[in-house]
């Protein structure tokens, strides 16, 4: 095994051209376990952590662009304004040990159904930088990012240098089944974002088909109903019914599988109350917002 | 491969490294330093739990190159950590050799922990009781340390999210959050 050091983005984006196995280590909380159990025996490791870049990041007018290897932990603690669904998945990533080294980067490039930016990301919309020596840039919608189960769009020669997530414009929301607090890898996940600006909600579910997906069929019909309902405007409570409909088609967006962690019926019925409750929250936090300026024009 | 490092204040250098060994295996296996614990190797137990250039992380979990040119703390170097922090002259550190002869109890009282140095945070679970097997013992030390340093007055919700990667199999973590309120107490009597 070798261990390549690149000590800046450019070196280490002709390591990867030069060695397209070589393996990206970012906090390595994915790569040593693999290491570790000797599940992997990379040719070579590529240590990104001598890149400061990767670990800032950049708020725009509309976007953060965030580093590949920003932690967990300064999400939630820098970003909660900025991207408020993406700091609460994080908070939820395994312990402050693990928070203090993993990062998005290292999220997208394992691409387990399970990781917990993944929802996150989906619900606020994003689009992944990734770069190479020979083509340079070029920016993947998350929505093509997942390919299958822990493969994404990356070509050999390419590395993540960010993710470009959409500001929050509105309440966002994540809710994630494990069977305690710390420590738990998702049975299932769901993230939820109401974008009054364009007046739609996105979702993002994990742990309940091979790759992350949206439930692009609920958004449809709960963004129909909004509108037509005038809810955005008169920030009446969402109709029962209605948020029953959107948590039943949450559900059918799934395509689980029975694991350890749980049953393909258990995640199906779970992903449609996080579904439901998310919504109630976020909507909640909507009426609670337009109230307050209403009251202060 | 060679990887030079500051380990608890003082450069060290480890030789015949293995690109795919982690810091916990230098540690323990290459530079005699035990305290920190093998348990699981896969980010799960917390009790390899060092500093990192200040920060808490599993030591099973970093790769041996990442470290290069950079400061660990390990358990073994805490109690002078400690003393640092609160003299602040920048002066101190822990050779090697003391840190490989670093023991809890030299030739003293091994209940009391009179004899030797310790930091607040090892006095405090000697006195409260939360040392049974001690395995889990060195991480959880190092993850409460730092978040003394950074919340003196943490409130039990505080504690449990701090200690949250760290798995104890004996206490059942009563006496380990009375050790950690014991630590800020006395720390802000200035005891
Ligand atoms: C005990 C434990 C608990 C965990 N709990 C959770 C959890 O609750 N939720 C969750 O989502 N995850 C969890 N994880 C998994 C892991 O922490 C996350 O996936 C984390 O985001 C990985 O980030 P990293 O920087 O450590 O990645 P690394 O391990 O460094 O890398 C992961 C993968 O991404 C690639 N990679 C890294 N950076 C780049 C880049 N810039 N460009 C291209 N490829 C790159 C690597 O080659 C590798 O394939 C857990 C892990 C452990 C050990
Ligand atoms: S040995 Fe590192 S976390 Fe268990
Ligand atoms: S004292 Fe035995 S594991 Fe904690």
């Amino acid at each position: 095994m070798d261990f390549l050091r690149p000590a800046s983005w450019e070196e280490a984006l002709a390591a990867k051209a030069e060695h397209p196995t070589a393996v990206p280590i970012a906090g390595g909380t994915d790569v040593m376990v693999e290491i570790n159990f000797d599940h992997r025996r990379p040719e070579y490791l590529l240590d990104l952590n001598r890149i400061g870049d990767l670990a800032e990041w950049e708020v725009g007018e509309d976007t953060v662009r965030l580093g590949a290897s920003v932690s967990y932990t300064r999400i939630m603690q820098d970003l909660r304004a900025e991207l408020p669904g993406l700091a609460l998945a994080s908070h939820t990533v395994a312990s402050p040990q693990i928070r203090n080294r993993g990062g998005v980067g290292g999220n997208l490039g394992t691409a387990s159904p399970a990781g917990d930016a993944h929802p996150a990301l989906l619900a606020a919309g994003a689009q992944v930088e990734a770069e190479s020596a020979a083509r340079g840039t070029r920016l993947i919608p998350i929505d093509e990012f997942y390919t299958g189960v822990k493969r994404n769009a990356l070509q050999p020669d390419e590395l993540i240098r960010a993710v470009h997530i959409k500001k929050a414009d509105g309440p966002q929301q994540y809710s994630k089944v494990g069977t305690r607090n710390a420590m738990v890898i998702a049975v299932c996940a769901f993230g939820l974002a109401l974008h009054p600006q364009t007046r739609t909600v996105r979702t993002g579910i994990g742990s309940a088909a091979p790759t992350p997906v949206r439930a692009k069929t609920a958004e449809d019909f709960l963004n129909a109903a909004l509108e037509e309902g005038g809810f955005w405007d008169n920030g009446k409570i969402i109709t029962p019914s209605v948020a029953k409909q959107f948590a039943e088609l949450c559900s059918g967006a799934c395509n689980p599988i029975d694991d350890v962690r749980g049953t393909a019926s258990y995640r199906r019925h779970a992903v449609g109350v996080m579904a439901r409750r998310t919504l109630t929250w976020a909507w909640e936090s909507y009426r609670g917002a337009r109230r307050a300026s209403e009251g202060a024009a | 491969m060679r990887v030079h490092f500051t380990v608890n204040g003082r450069p060290q250098e480890a030789d015949d490294v293995w690109e795919g060994e982690s810091l916990l295996y230098v540690l323990r296996e290459r530079l005699g330093l035990p305290g920190s614990k093998n348990a699981c190797e896969q980010g799960e137990c917390g009790s390899c739990t060092v500093r990192l250039d200040g920060v808490p992380v599993c030591s099973c979990l970093v790769a041996a190159g990442q470290v290069e040119g950079r400061e660990v703390v390990t358990v073994e170097g805490l109690a002078d950590y400690a003393k640092e922090r609160s003299c602040g002259t920048g002066a101190c550190g822990t050779t090697l050799q003391d840190a490989q002869q670093w023991q809890a109890k030299p030739a003293s009282d091994s209940q009391t922990g009179e004899g030797t140095e310790l930091s607040p945070i090892q006095q405090a679970f000697i006195d409260a009781g939360a040392v049974q097997c001690g395995f889990c013992t060195p991480g959880l030390l190092v993850a409460a340390d730092e978040m003394l340093e950074h919340n003196p007055n943490p409130s039990d919700a505080d504690i449990r999210e701090a200690l949250s990667g760290n798995l104890c199999r004996c206490t059942g973590y009563e006496k380990i959050m009375d050790a950690v309120r014991l630590a800020a107490a006395r720390q802000a009597e200035g005891v």
